[in-house]
Parts: C-alpha cells; structure tokens; sequence
C-alpha cells in the first residue's frame, strides 16, 4: 500500500523579498501575501469556527494583525506557518465566543481508548464518493468534519487538508510533535469510521443511510 | 506484531515516517490481517477524499471585497503611523 502523497509546496524563494517589502511598507506586496494565501486562512477558519461569518471575519483580522506586527516575524519558520498559527487563534476566539458553554481548546485531548480501537471494518466501494452527488457529499463530509473536537479538526485541516507538516503544524498550534501525531491519528480514526457507513459496498437493495445522521 | 501495535504506526506508515523495519513488519501484518488492511485502506481514502474535497472555497467576489477591505485598513494605519516601523 502506497503512502500518502504531499501537496507540492508552493516556491516560496520569492516570498522573503515580499514579506521584507512589506515591512518596509509596500501595501502592494502584501497584498500579493494575501493573494497567496487567502484561500487557505478562509478553509482554515471555516473549519474551526463552522461559521461562515466569522471565517470572513477572521479572513480580514488574521491578514490586518500579520500586517501589524510583521517586525515581529523573524524568518525563522515560513511566513505561512506564521501566519495560520495567527489565524488559528483568531478562529479559536471567535468558536469560543460563540460557544462559551463550552471549554474550546487546542490542548483538549479526549481520551478514550474504544475511539482508536475501529469498529467498522467493512470494505468500501471502489469509487465511495461516487455514490452521491456533489452536493450530498458536500454535506457527509462537512457534517462528519464538524463531529470531531475542535483540537482533532484543527490538527487534521492543517495537516490533511493544508498538507502542512507535523513540524510546521507542532509549530502553528504550539503544540508538541508527539501530540500533533496522536490527535493525527485520533482524527484520521474517527472520520473514517464516521464515513464508513456512508462509503461501505452494499449488497443489491440495501439502502443508503440518511445523510442527516452524519453527525451521530 | 498485534493489530493495537499497527494502529499506532498507522500514521507514521501512511506519511512515509518510518523506517524500512518498521515498514516491514506492519507489511507482513498487512498481509495477513485483513482488518487492518481495510482499515489503512479506508483510513487513507478518508484523507485523500478530505483532500480533494473542496470544501469551503472562498467565492470569488467574496475574495475581491475581503482583499479590498485588508488592503484599504493597511493603508489607513499605514497613514496613521504604522505600527511596524
């Protein structure tokens, strides 16, 4: 079985002189960081918050503080790393406000044993998601993504999804390598279980689950 | 080697962060093990479906007025005395 492959980075050999451009005050330059990277802190920040409101607003927060304090980064990780681990924060406030019920934080580590044991060992249909339509496998996997705790969703995103590393995800979450790597595995565990029932080879005649439990 | 042994390595296995040995064994357990089998299989579809999935994708005007509005604020506290200088 093969391993998963890395997203291709983007060469970054150009974005030093930005980033020194817009230290120096070249609006233009930062905005071209924007370009670059606003996608991915919207995807981000939608993952966190699953609030399309405040993924605008952590969009446009997240680029203002970066810009404030860019004498503050020193080059020592990528301007990217950077600025997810200040995206990250600024989504976590705003999941946090919104839910203020209940405990939200990146060193929640749920532990439970029977999560990393899998249940569901059934063979999947060779093209899974072939088996719906765009928009109904839109919805099982939002639905799924947004089961998981805040602190399994956040490492999987960034690392699955992202395709930043274990180091550069470590580093965005202030979190260690060897807990990066349990709650990597914990979330990678628990989708696919969740997925399972939607995504398994099922006999002639046997229905497909409703997509409204996805959550359960 | 146990299947609670391979689930442990499953991730490291699935990055490509292991070495030969270790590749090895969980290979041979692999090979016998259906279980674990399906479950690396579906485990690394799962990801690969994350991946590929598109999900919130930022619309395109929606990326125009959030860029225009960062870029007028750098401006403005550009104005106001930069707090970067």
């Amino acid at each position: 079985m093969s391993t998963i492959q890395p997203k291709v980075d983007e060469p970054v050999s150009d974005e030093l002189a930005l980033v020194q451009a817009a230290k120096a005050g070249d609006v233009g330059a930062f905005e071209d960081l924007v370009r670059r990277y606003d996608r991915n802190v919207f995807r981000i920040a939608q993952h966190i918050t699953q609030n399309r409101e405040d993924a605008e607003d952590v969009v446009q927060d997240a680029f203002l503080k970066a810009y404030s304090n860019l004498h503050q980064f020193q080059g020592q990780s990528k301007f990217y790393t950077w600025l997810v681990r200040i995206a990250v924060n600024e989504a976590l406030m705003r999941l946090r406000r919104r839910r203020p019920e209940r405990m939200v934080s990146l060193d929640e580590d749920v532990k439970t044993e029977e999560d990393s044991l899998p249940r569901e060992v059934a063979d999947w249909a060779p093209n899974p998601e072939q088996q719906y339509n765009q928009a109904e496998l839109r919805e099982i996997l939002t639905r799924t993504i947004q089961g998981l705790p805040a602190s399994f969703r956040t490492v999987f995103v960034l690392r699955d999804v992202e395709g930043l590393s274990t180091e550069e995800t470590a580093e965005a979450l202030d979190l260690s390598i060897p807990a990066v790597k349990s709650r990597l595995l914990r979330a990678r565990l628990q989708l696919r279980e969740r997925l399972s029932r939607f995504f398994q080879r099922r006999e002639n005649g046997k229905e497909k689950p409703e997509i409204g439990d996805a959550n359960q | 080697m146990k299947c609670a042994e391979f689930l442990n390595e499953l991730t490291n296995y699935l990055d490509g962060a292991i070495d030969a040995r270790t590749k090895a064994e969980l290979e041979d357990h692999l090979a016998w093990c259906h279980n674990c089998y399906v479950v690396c299989d579906t485990t690394k579809k799962t990801i690969e479906i994350y991946r590929d999935s598109q999900l919130y994708e930022l619309p395109e005007d929606l990326r125009t007025r959030l860029r225009t509005a960062i870029v007028s604020k750098c401006h403005s506290r550009k104005k106001s005395g930069p707090e970067h200088v």
